[in-house]
């Protein structure tokens, strides 16, 4: 069956999503990388709805729903922050600590 | 209404002895009232010396016929509520004097207090001997209040002063009226308060702040002394008011170890209050105090609690042989003891502070033998002779403080170095102080004679009874009351001839401004110079009556005291009779009544007279001329170091111990404790908030290896 490389894909892809979160430091690069582990997720939840019923499917919306909302308001503060430091490098982002 | 009062409390007495309800409870309310208006002028009064101050000066008080009214009302405020109090204490005297009363009188005002079965009522007993002491705490308290008019006038705290003074009237008479233990203590401990008040009235000065402290201290002593009494007596009866506790107290074992205990416990109260040893080393002190309150609280009333409080309770002390022989002891050794530091004292009020504890030891002497009306007797006579020499010694001293206040000179005006010769200067003060130290050295016919020599012929009497117990205890403390009546005569002597006799010492220019005090001061002295002659008059012994002491039968009662407080006395002396037999008719080396009388008043006039003569010629040297005194007499002068042996052996360990218990215990080890604990949380969130590092990537490392060590536990 197809469910189990579509699986392998959605794995492959979230964990190409996490290692790019940890290593980048690039903002709007990690920004995209956590986009990729939820659209690896949402690939999961297509391909096992296959298996157990339109669930799935119906999740995938409301996902890409949150996805589009953490877009506008994640950018956003992206835009700010390189306004304010004008860099985008997370290593410079470290006020909040102690 | 006052008239309606008076018509209704002082007409024929209402058959069974009734008194009106409201009447003696407002002589305790008078003062309470003078307190509080005084009291809230005195706050008034400090608010605008307080503006002033603010403002940059002081309060002006002006002359003495521009004061403001804070400063002027007190004095008719004060001495006022004395005068009603004292005037519904005699209507009601005079009462009971037509009623014949048998068993005391108890008027409940409200319960007070109820827990479980111990119930307190807020009530006043009325008896011979509380009518007593309310004569003399409003009567004396009355004459003294007028005077302080006079002594305190120019005093900033003047308001305050007041207030203060009508305070401790309403607590001493809580103390002598109230029905139960429980509210004497309450008068007891107020007027202990009032004390520390007013000894350290000027409390900018530093000496007498502390020497209010420790009155109040060494009272505590005392204090806890007369609370273990009152739990033991409630232990055994359930209650601690006076009627059910004497009524079931002959069911107590004679002689037995409570009744002893409680005895000594109440004994260590009495000397606590009443200065004696080892409690005594506060009076002295509490010299500090304006001379009025000396006179008032130091003197004739708070000072004698303790002999009310033996005499009050004389049921228990005549079933305990030891506890009574523990009060004469304790009391003749005090006399012995103040009366030789006072030979030695150059302070004027210092002389008289011993000799009150001296005669404080009489009256315990007295209370001791089982003579309670001869004890109660002598705090008569005393409060009436006593407040005189206080009040004498308070017109001297103010005189003094005048004449050193017009040339700025900064001598010390007690001092009785400074002084010599005042009678010129001050002719009335001269008289009646010397009316007051024959009365005290035991003079016939004056007061303190008849009240002295009472007490020193029932030592006698006591010791000699058919089975006196430590009949050889009685001859010694007959022996030393006897010797120390003789150096009473001496030393009251000696300090009449330093003040007002020889050459004046005070300075060329100030000498001029010696004068008389101001009528308001001479006429209280005048009133209790009389009461001092003629005050001894009312119990006459029977056996001196007939004899030249009574002139033959001329004074006109018979041990009218002694009558009037027997229904106090009497189950005490029933108690006596039974177990000690009749008391004897001889003096311990024979003789009666009326040769010791004789022998005694003779050779008090010996002492007086010889020391007239040598201490009269004698040159007195101003203090800076006079040598320090060598040998025994420099230890009288430093009254036998024991000030000194109570700060080495007591003060300076307990200020060790608490040094130890602040600095060891509490600042280092508790202290250590607690801030140990407070160190590790802090330490530990410190190292912990080092994982905080601000950087979103370890942030992001360390949820996913958190989410993989949780995925690979629920795994594997």
């Amino acid at each position: 069956m197809m469910v189990e490389q579509t699986l392998f894909l959605s794995a492959a892809l979230f964990i190409i999503g996490t290692f790019g979160v940890l290593v980048r430091r690039n903002a709007i690069i990690m920004f995209l990388c956590i986009e990729l582990q939820l659209n690896a997720v949402n690939v999961a939840f297509v391909a096992l709805s296959n298996v157990w019923g339109i669930d799935g499917q119906v999740f995938v919306f409301f996902v890409m729903t949150v996805a589009a909302a953490e877009a506008a308001v994640g950018l956003a503060i992206i835009i700010s922050i390189f306004r304010h430091y004008q860099t985008v490098d997370v290593d410079n982002f470290n006020l909040l600590k102690w | 209404m006052i008239t309606a009062f008076l018509l209704q409390g002082g007409g024929d007495a209402v058959a069974g002895g009734e008194f009106h309800p409201f009447l003696p409870g407002l002589v305790v309310l008078l003062p309470l009232l003078g307190f509080l208006a005084n009291g809230w002028l005195a706050l008034q009064h400090g608010k605008a010396s307080a503006d002033a101050v603010r403002a940059g000066g002081e309060l002006d008080l002006g002359d003495r016929h521009s004061r403001p009214a804070t400063h002027t009302l007190p004095t008719w405020i004060g001495p006022g509520v004395m005068a009603l109090a004292f005037l519904i204490t005699l209507v009601n005297f005079l009462r009971m004097l037509g009623a014949e009363l048998h068993e005391p009188v108890v008027i409940s005002y409200w319960t007070w207090m109820a827990t479980g079965t111990f119930v307190v009522d807020a009530a006043i007993q009325l008896d011979q001997l509380s009518m007593v002491m309310m004569m003399i705490v409003t009567g004396v308290g009355f004459l003294i209040h007028v005077f302080s008019v006079g002594y305190m006038r120019d005093d900033a705290g003047y308001p305050r002063y007041f207030a203060y003074l009508n305070l401790f009237v309403f607590f001493m008479l809580v103390l002598v009226m109230g029905a139960s233990y429980a509210l004497v203590f309450v008068g007891w401990e107020g007027v202990g308060l009032c004390s520390y008040l007013l000894i350290g009235f000027w409390f900018s000065d530093r000496e007498k702040s502390d020497a209010g402290k420790k009155a109040f201290i060494v009272n505590r002593i005392g204090d806890f002394g007369f609370l273990v009494a009152m739990f033991f007596l409630f232990r055994e009866f359930g209650t601690l008011d006076f009627v059910p506790v004497f009524g079931e107290a002959e069911a107590l074992v004679y002689g037995g170890g409570l009744v002893t205990a409680i005895t000594l416990f109440f004994l260590l109260g009495a000397a606590g209050k009443s200065a004696q040893i080892p409690l005594y080393v506060w009076l002295p002190d509490a010299m500090a105090g304006p001379t009025p309150v000396s006179a008032l609280i130091h003197a004739a009333t708070m000072v004698t609690a303790g002999v009310y409080l033996v005499a009050r309770s004389s049921v228990l002390f005549a079933l305990s042989p030891v506890g009574s022989a523990a009060v004469a002891t304790v009391g003749v050794l005090t006399a012995l003891f103040a009366a030789t530091i006072a030979l030695k004292q150059n302070d004027i009020k210092k002389v008289l502070a011993y000799s009150t504890v001296s005669q404080l030891g009489y009256m315990f002497v007295g209370v001791g033998v089982g003579a309670y009306a001869a004890g109660v007797f002598h705090l008569m006579t005393h409060a009436f002779f006593k407040a005189l020499l206080f009040l004498g010694s308070g017109a001297v001293i103010h005189a003094m403080h005048e004449a050193y206040h017009h040339t700025h000179k900064h001598d010390d005006p007690q001092d009785m170095r400074n002084m010599g010769g005042l009678r010129a200067a001050m002719p009335i003060t001269w008289v009646t102080m010397w009316i007051a130290t024959l009365a005290i050295a035991g003079i016939w016919p004056f007061a303190g004679f008849f009240s002295k020599d009472e007490i020193i012929w029932q030592i006698g009497a006591f010791g000699g009874a058919e089975t006196a117990p430590y009949p050889a205890l009685y001859t010694f403390i007959w022996v030393v009351a006897l010797a120390a009546a003789m150096l009473t005569a001496f030393y009251m002597t000696r300090m009449m001839v330093m003040t007002f006799h020889g050459q004046n010492r005070t300075g060329a220019e100030e000498s001029k401004h010696l004068h008389e005090a101001p009528a308001v001061m001479w006429v209280p002295l005048a009133v209790l110079a009389v009461l001092s002659v003629f005050g001894g008059w009312i119990n006459v012994p029977e056996a001196l009556q007939t004899a030249w002491v009574g002139l033959g039968g001329l004074l006109p009662t018979s041990e009218w005291l002694h009558h009037w407080l027997e229904p106090v006395t009497l189950q005490a002396h029933e108690v006596q009779l039974e177990h000690l037999g009749e008391v004897s008719h001889y003096a311990p080396f024979g003789g009666g009544e009326a040769l010791w009388a004789a022998i005694s008043t003779l050779a008090a006039l010996t002492v007086v007279v010889a020391t007239i003569q040598i201490l009269g010629k004698r040159d007195v040297a101003t203090p800076a001329n006079d040598p320090q005194p060598t040998g025994f007499a420099n230890v009288l002068a430093n009254k036998y170091y024991v000030d000194e042996f109570y700060d080495r052996v007591i003060v300076q360990p307990i200020i060790r111990a608490s040094r130890f218990c602040w600095k060891i215990i509490d600042a280092t080890i508790i202290d250590g404790a607690v801030n140990l604990v407070g160190m590790l949380a802090k330490g530990m969130g410190w190292g912990i908030s080092m994982f905080q590092s601000g950087s979103v990537n370890t942030y992001a490392f360390i949820l996913t290896v958190g989410v993989l060590v949780i995925l690979g536990a629920s795994v594997f």
